[in-house]
């Protein structure tokens, strides 16, 4: 077992790392210091035997597969991190006048044009942090939007019971009252339930496309001209992009709003979650909205921080940007051209239908149309027959190495298994991943309790996550504290 | 490019599927083609892709010159090892730890993150971080109207302008009331008068924007018995390796950026953003959370938990919109505190200490160039300069040296005022160029006058 950090090194170990300055007594009043900050003195060999020994305790895109629905776990190219490791970048302050920073403004300004153009928006705004920031940052748009039309009795938003669970979260951030809408027996949002919902009070409906079971929305058309009709704006999830990248454009569907993962889409690297990044587009009419600063070039092709964004709704955080996270998208942008992305999303869309054709041999698929990127099945016959569930395969997966498909969501399935493979596997990954699954239920048939004992050859096995929560909510075992790990032992 | 299918295996798959072509699979349907063409330039190859963006990053002069800017983000020394150790590829490309038999490696370094945090604030729980120094303010802020049923805040006009922007526009959201804290003449919050009637918290940055060192356990005291919280930002977290943490001056509540812990200051991000807080308000606490657990076989584990929290669970419900973390920034920040060790750390502030006093009394040295403050400081520090901050940060650029931020880029009143950070990468050497380039430029100003 790795020991914490906190259980090596010595007094007595370490370095300076800097020349002699002297002692903070000799700069600063005894009353505003501490005393030395109690934190472990380790050798750098410490720290490298550590560190290394944790990784060898990760699953990662670079060794395991990850059919993990929605949340595209392509390969990410290292040429982007060399990109992003240029110290034209990593030295540069955000402060820095933007004569002397042309280079990373006009970067940033490149990639607010490719975004622009491949999902049909006006502008973009590159500040937001993550998805769920740009999610936030389009509702604040959306208030502050209603507001200043006088229409701020506009309070309702709409959101499919398959949504992510932020879009409701957001919504709610801002005062929104968070109205669900059901699903067909198809697997599409009911078109006819949304129009049931719209009243004067609709704000924003906010929709996923291809939506969380990889379908795509064939009425998303009307629904887009329902909202608007209503006077509400049109949100879209850009959580599932990669299925339409360079195939169609959220704004052609009439959306006003969106926001894009960077890290799925744009394969930034998901760095064991975050950081990552989540642009904001805009219509026309939202545009005037976006956070500040946006990036702007004049006449003379010279490159500026714009604050001059008539309504905008302040900034969302400080600086400009995930610049670095940025960079690496653009290089994943440019390496590919419009062509090439639209491409990937074709095969982003052959792999998960392949997945589903072999999948269904083994596995109830309950949507069983054409997926796009991603599509569901479920264990529940599995686990009425055997006892065997959803939880009990993912766990399998991991213990031949496979990363498990997201779990147990969207609600709408039960036993649900949610598979993305995304473009960067290979037919040799996808026909392994099927004989591995097709094993394990084989398994679960001649011996149940043989999965449910599963993973044995990971790290560690199945954790007790209630111990956990319920030392947690007393504020306990969330960090490191001497002699704190030989008490618990005891009294458990 | 990075896909790996061949013609062959593109038919031989097409035809399992039961599609005639990749096309049919994968168009969207009628009316939603693609009919202008993209305005994204046609693909490079990757070698012309790296010669382009290498143009770019040449182009940003500013990344080679001497920088006297702080403000929030600090160019410090980063020790190798550390981003060598956290950005392995098994760190890199591994996603959120959800499934605990797969992710020991980050899970354990996020409860090494979240210990760091608390040894450091002097608090009992830390979260495993939020997007930046600012959102982390907020989500301070949002934990106290939880805490206190309040939705006023008396924040300082000495905090980050920009952390104070991002608060406000989260606050039109969500029905926050922010009432400013004046600034004395010395720099420092004024805290006088009975402004904390009513308050969720007292909002207060140490080391503040100007560089004073406040007296946190004063705005506590006045805080606690008004009812309110105090909550302490820290915009330098390299000032907590020699300053009195949070805890001990008496905050609830400690936010702010770790990016001074091996982060490259990378043009604003990503960095780390870090809530701490007292064992009272550990359900308050915004995003992801590891716990201590066992696996079956009586192993030591961790899980992320309270997840009851959180988005996915509790989705409209939730404490927080909040889905990532800052993993890869916050390990870099890990790996950084482990390298360094309490030595380390306590050298590189004091360094700062030293270096910035030593750039301090270079520039006091100069006819007409004064401390604008009296009050102690870490890093970073105020000069009251003879003529607008703002010309003489224009004309220090042509001796290729980034003078500071003149603070009336965010205090328009303040147009004598420059802020200044030394770190411990500050040189003699910088110091006395920055020094006769002051020199040189002031003396012209006399001449032409």
């Amino acid at each position: 077992m790795p020991s914490l950090l906190f259980e090596l090194g010595a007094r007595g170990r370490g370095s300076d790392f800097v020349s002699d300055a002297g002692r903070p007594e000799q700069f600063l009043d005894r009353d505003v210091l501490r005393d030395a900050p109690p934190i472990p003195d380790l050798t750098e060999l410490e720290v490298a035997r550590h560190f290394t020994e944790l990784s060898h305790r990760n699953f990662n895109v670079d060794a395991n597969f990850y059919p993990l629905g929605s949340c595209t776990m392509k390969y990410n190219p290292k040429v982007d991190e060399a990109v992003a490791n240029f110290p034209g970048f990593t030295e540069l302050h955000p402060l820095a006048p933007d004569d002397q920073a042309q280079g990373a403004l006009e970067l940033l300004w490149r990639m607010e044009r490719a975004l622009s153009s491949l999902f049909g928006m006006t502008r973009f705004s590159l500040m937001p942090a993550a998805g769920a920031h740009g999610e936030l940052t389009a509702m604040l748009m959306a208030k502050k939007y209603f507001k200043l039309r006088g229409e701020s009795e506009r309070v309702t938003c709409i959101v499919p019971d398959t949504a992510h669970g932020t879009n409701p979260a957001s919504a709610a951030m801002v005062g929104f009252r968070v109205v669900a809408v059901p699903s067909t027996p198809r697997g599409h949002t009911d078109l006819k339930a949304l129009q049931n919902r719209l009243d004067g009070s609709i704000a924003v409906c906010m929709m996923t496309n291809p939506n969380t079971l990889g379908l795509f929305e064939d009425d998303i058309v009307e629904m887009t001209r329902a909202v608007h009709a209503a006077g509400g704006l049109m949100y879209y999830d850009g959580a599932n992009a990669n299925a339409i990248v360079g195939l169609c454009r959220p704004g052609d569907m009439g959306f006003d709003l969106m926001h894009l993962n960077l890290h799925k889409t744009f394969s930034v690297p998901h760095g064991g979650g975050g950081p990552g990044s989540g642009p904001v587009g805009a219509s026309k009419r939202l545009s005037a909205y976006l956070p500040v600063p946006l990036v702007s070039r004049d006449a003379g092709g010279v490159f500026r921080l714009d604050s001059g964004v008539e309504h905008s709704v302040g900034a969302v955080r400080a600086f400009w940007s995930h610049f670095l996270a940025v960079v690496r998208a653009y290089a994943y942008v440019i390496v590919h051209g419009a062509p090439g992305l639209a491409q990937n999303s074709r095969l982003a869309v052959l792999n998960a239908n392949y997945l589903r054709a072999k999948v269904k041999e083994i596995l109830t698929v309950p949507y069983d149309d054409a997926c796009r990127h991603e599509f569901v099945c479920s264990a529940e016959a599995l686990k009425k027959a055997t006892g065997v569930r959803a939880l009990d395969l993912a766990k399998g997966l991991l213990d031949a190495g496979i990363h498990a498909p997201t779990m147990y969501w969207p609600h709408v399935v039960p036993e649900c298994l949610m598979i993305e493979p995304t473009e960067t596997e290979t037919k040799a990954t996808l026909d392994g991943f099927v004989e591995t699954l097709r094993e394990l239920v084989d398994l679960a048939r001649r011996d149940p309790e043989a999965v449910k004992a599963l993973p044995r050859r990971t790290p560690v096995r199945r954790v007790d996550e209630a111990q956990a929560g319920r030392l947690a909510n007393k504020g306990i075992g969330l960090r490191w504290e001497p002699g704190a790990q030989a008490e618990r032992s005891e009294s458990s | 490019m990075y896909t790996p299918h061949t013609p062959d295996e593109i038919a031989a798959m097409l035809a399992a599927v039961g599609a005639p072509s990749l096309e049919a699979l994968s168009d969207p349907p009628k009316g939603l083609e693609i009919r202008t063409p993209f305005d994204v330039a046609a693909a490079l190859p990757e070698a012309e892709a790296f010669a382009d963006i290498a143009r770019m990053a040449e182009a940003n002069g500013a990344s080679r010159m001497i920088s006297f800017l702080g403000a929030g983000a600090y160019r410090h020394y980063r020790p190798p090892a550390a981003a060598w150790f956290a950005t392995r590829s098994e760190f890199l490309t591994a996603y959120t730890p959800y499934q605990a038999e797969a992710s020991q490696g980050s899970l354990q370094a996020i409860f090494e993150w979240q210990t760091y945090m608390c040894l450091l604030t002097g608090m009992d729980v830390s979260n495993a971080s939020v997007y930046d120094g600012s959102t982390a303010m907020v989500e301070g802020a949002i934990m106290a109207t939880h805490a206190t049923e309040k939705r006023r805040f008396g924040v300082s006009r000495a905090v980050h302008p920009l952390y104070r922007s991002v608060l406000q526009t989260y606050a039109e959201g969500m029905g926050l009331e922010i009432v400013e804290l004046p600034v004395d003449g010395d720099g420092r919050t004024q805290l006088t008068g009975d402004r904390a009637g009513d308050l969720a918290a007292v909002i207060v940055q140490s080391p503040n924007f100007f560089g004073c060192i406040e007296d946190v356990a004063a705005a506590a005291a006045l805080a606690h018995a008004k009812g309110a919280l105090l909550i302490q930002v820290i915009a330098e977290a390299l000032s907590l390796g020699v300053l009195k943490s949070p805890r001990e001056l008496g905050a609830d509540i400690a936010v702010g950026e770790a990016q001074s812990f091996g982060m490259p200051i990378g043009y604003g991000g990503p960095y780390a953003g870090f809530v701490a807080t007292r064992r009272e308000h550990v359900r308050r606490l915004p995003g992801r959370l590891v716990g201590e657990t066992r696996d079956v076989d009586g192993r030591r584990a961790y899980v992320l938990t309270l997840q009851g929290r959180e988005q996915h669970i509790r989705r409209e419900l939730a404490t927080s919109n909040i889905c990532t973390n800052q993993a890869l920034c916050a390990l870099i920040a890990t790996a950084y505190l482990a390298t360094v060790g309490a030595r380390g750390l306590r050298a590189i502030a004091t360094a700062n200490l030293a270096r910035a006093r030593m750039l301090a009394g270079r520039i006091a040295s100069i006819s007409g160039f004064s401390p604008a403050h009296r009050a102690p400081f870490f890093n970073e520090f105020t000069v009251r300069t003879p003529e607008p901050a703002a010309d003489l940060v224009r004309r220090l650029e042509r001796h290729g040296i980034l003078a500071g931020v003149p603070v009336s880029r965010y205090y328009p009143d303040l147009t004598h005022d420059l802020l200044v950070c030394a770190t411990e990468t500050t040189t003699d050497a910088d110091a006395d160029r920055f020094a006769q380039a002051l020199r040189e430029e002031v003396a012209h100003a006399v001449a032409a006058v």
